[in-house]
């Protein structure tokens, strides 16, 4: 070859010669099309490439939105509804933005639990884990600005509140808010910096989901058994087998997704956001978006600003330091029948302080609140830890192609290999 | 095959879950809000996956806000060319439109005019500014009716409640000044009189002017003035639900095929 150039496989001499310069088909065909995948996941495993598209679908929706708003007090309320009269298919576009920003969080939600219940964040994971915290930290300040741009009352209410958790911080706290605002209270300088930062933030996601990605095909994926592949039994190539397993989630994902734009657009929404937003009336109660109910009601669980900020903070920071609390050598939950029910209460707590964010702060939902973070905080802190070291879990079985195929895994397969499996697939059983 | 079933139950038995919750959750301000009630449930044409706006309805319902409502409430996002889209034809709207003044300029010779209102103008509001409206009306300010319906929780079912609630205040209830007492407004007391009486309005179709006809007459006007796309949003989901439906069918099956051969 000589040159310098990429040894490329390709046959069609026009993707060639471009792959021997830039291997980008290469590229793809290895991490996309033989990338050897373990071959028992469940439908759990479809909701990353879920969440890919869903980012694809916001920034597209959104490239358009940016075209037709105007980012002034005295104009967003307006260019937010002339999207919806004027603009053509424009009801549509808004619709699935706002939309999109709910089945973003049901999927990246089901993700993270998918990560907890299987031990995907443990070694050699771990880095990629935390990148997933650093994505889902994102996507929470770019749809708490995003929610503002309507600038409608639960808009201007929302962001007052929110940006004023920073007064709690000693000694600078007022200025910082200052700061924020670029003003002394939420005005046309905070609407204009939310909107850009909102432009911004969703491409700083992507390039966090490429690293996200990156780190995910140096190790590899995690799997239900939570036991690494050993031979290429244990495996399948990405494509076909795991393209056509994530269509099928696709499809049923959008399914959802129109029924929520098509038929119930407002289901997920605050009426308040239709009222145009006024400095001078406050709404009885102020509430986010559901998806952040639950560190919306740690927040409210102490009656301390500055604690309840804390603990608001630190109840996603702690996921950072998800893979050294949990001592367990087992990854997977289905080995750890013990661990496995203090898992499903720590999801109760997180419904519980859903329901609890929604309340008026008053009791008995302080005190339900107040429970249910303590819980919230004792697994991560006190259980996960401790239960590693005392729990016994099951016995693991030897390998993935041993649980999946049972005595016969030995065996080498037959069976016809589909047409567009570059890899030839070793495990037929 | 027996795993997959519980996974997928297990998946489906989270997703009712949060579905759960979080219905609970949202429909909760509402009612915290609410020193009023939640309102009874009333039957629109537009109700339901569904339905349509009854254009007849939609008519009597302009009217009534025209000749009624619009004395005080402004609809500022609504053109009068939007009245083409419930059934009335170009030339009774630019008649209709024709009816109202509306500022317009500065001329050649740099003045403000007068002319009388085309398609392309917005409704006439009542006022020239929220002063002024408050000015007129004991200090209180009549809200913009253009997407009022989704403006508040079961819009639609809580307008018509409220104009067809006006009563007495119960014994020992106490009003405040130039106060109306009203069922479901919150707090029950709402600076808007009440301004539906039994043959208020004369409908050209012949229709009955009661207040409960009048009632549901405008809701339906100002449900269809919040969501005009209501009718073809809904006739394009139920389009792309079908391609849905028939794609993931395909899909499966060809998952099913790929997969037929690969035991996991």
């Amino acid at each position: 070859m000589g040159m310098g150039l990429h040894n490329s496989e390709v046959k069609n001499p026009v993707l060639r010669w471009v792959d021997q310069r830039l291997p980008v088909v290469t590229m793809i065909q290895k991490e996309y099309g033989t990338f050897p995948t373990p071959r028992n996941f469940n439908y759990f495993w479809n909701f990353g490439a879920l969440a890919m598209i869903n980012l694809a679908i916001m920034i597209a929706t959104g490239v358009f939105l940016a075209m037709n708003y105007t980012p002034h007090t005295a104009m967003a309320f307006d260019s937010v509804e002339r999207i919806m009269r004027d603009v053509n298919y424009g009801w549509l576009i808004r619709y699935v933005h706002m939309n999109g920003a709910s089945m973003f969080f049901i999927v990246v939600y089901i993700h993270i639990y998918r990560g907890m219940y299987y031990g995907s964040y443990k070694t050699p994971r771990e880095l990629l884990w935390m990148l997933g915290v650093v994505i889902f930290l994102l996507m929470m300040a770019t749809a708490f600005m995003g929610y503002v741009l309507p600038w409608g009352q639960m808009s201007f209410w929302g962001a007052t509140v929110i940006t004023n958790l920073f007064s709690a911080v000693p000694l600078i706290g007022p200025e910082i808010v200052t700061w924020l605002w670029g003003g002394f209270s939420v005005d046309n300088p905070t609407l204009n910096r939310f909107f850009s930062l909102h432009y911004l933030l969703p491409f700083v996601i992507t390039g966090v989901v490429f690293l996200h990605v990156a780190a995910l095909h140096v190790t590899g994926s995690n799997n239900p058994l939570g036991i690494e592949p050993k031979d290429k039994q244990d495996t399948l190539p990405f494509h076909p087998y795991y393209t056509i397993k994530d269509s099928v989630g696709i499809v049923a994902y959008l399914a959802v997704f129109a029924f929520l734009v098509f038929f119930m657009p407002n289901y997920l929404g605050h009426p308040d956001n239709y009222i145009p937003a006024n400095p001078l009336s406050t709404p009885a109660h102020i509430v986010p978006e559901w998806y952040f109910l639950p560190f919306y009601a740690i927040l409210r669980a102490v009656p301390d600003k500055l604690g309840g900020v804390v603990l608001m903070f630190a109840s996603i920071l702690v996921w950072f330091a998800l893979p050294w609390l949990d001592t367990s050598k087992v990854r997977s939950m289905r080995f750890r029948p013990i661990a496995r029910i203090f898992l499903f209460l720590w999801v109760i707590s997180f419904f519980v302080l859903m329901y609890v964010g929604a309340r008026p702060a008053e009791q008995p939902y302080v005190f339900i609140g107040q429970l249910a973070t303590a819980y919230y905080f004792l697994w991560f802190l006190v259980l996960l830890p401790l239960l590693g070291r005392l729990e016994k879990p099951l016995p693991l079985p030897e390998s993935i192609s041993r649980a999946v195929l049972g005595a016969r895994a030995a065996l080498p397969g037959g069976g016809p290999v589909p047409a567009g499996a570059a890899a030839k697939p070793m495990d037929k059983a | 095959m027996r795993s997959k079933g519980l996974t997928t139950m297990r998946i489906l038995k989270a997703l009712a879950v949060a579905a759960t919750v979080t219905l609970g959750g949202l429909t909760s301000p509402a009612l915290a809000a609410g020193e009023a009630p939640p309102p009874p449930d009333t039957r629109f044409s537009f109700d339901g996956f569904f339905g349509t706006f009854d254009r007849g309805s939609l008519q009597r319902g302009f009217q009534v806000y025209k000749e009624v409502c619009s004395a005080c409430h402004a609809m500022r996002q609504l053109s009068y060319r939007n009245l083409l889209d419930i059934g009335l034809t170009e030339e009774q709207v630019r008649a209709l439109a024709a009816q109202f003044t509306v500022t317009d300029g500065p001329n050649d010779e740099g003045n403000m005019f007068e002319r009388p209102a085309r398609l392309s103008d917005r409704f006439r509001r009542p006022f020239a500014n929220e002063q002024a409206a408050r000015a007129a009306n004991n200090g209180a300010y009549p809200p913009d009716l253009s997407v009022m319906v989704k403006a508040r929780p079961n819009g639609a079912d809580y307008l018509y409640a409220l104009l067809t609630g006006y009563k007495d205040p119960p014994a020992g209830f106490q009003m405040q000044d130039g106060m109306n007492y009203n069922e479901w407004f919150p707090g029950h007391q709402i600076a808007m009189p009440n301004v539906l009486n039994d043959g208020q309005v004369d409908f050209a179709d012949g229709t009955q002017a009661t207040v409960s006809q009048m009632a549901r007459d405008v809701t339906t006007f100002l449900a269809w003035a919040a969501e005009p796309e209501l009718e073809t949003r809904r006739q394009m989901g139920v389009k792309i639900l079908i391609f849905l439906a028939i794609l993931g069918g395909l899909v499966y099956a060809t998952k099913r095929k790929v997969w037929a051969d690969v035991k996991h």
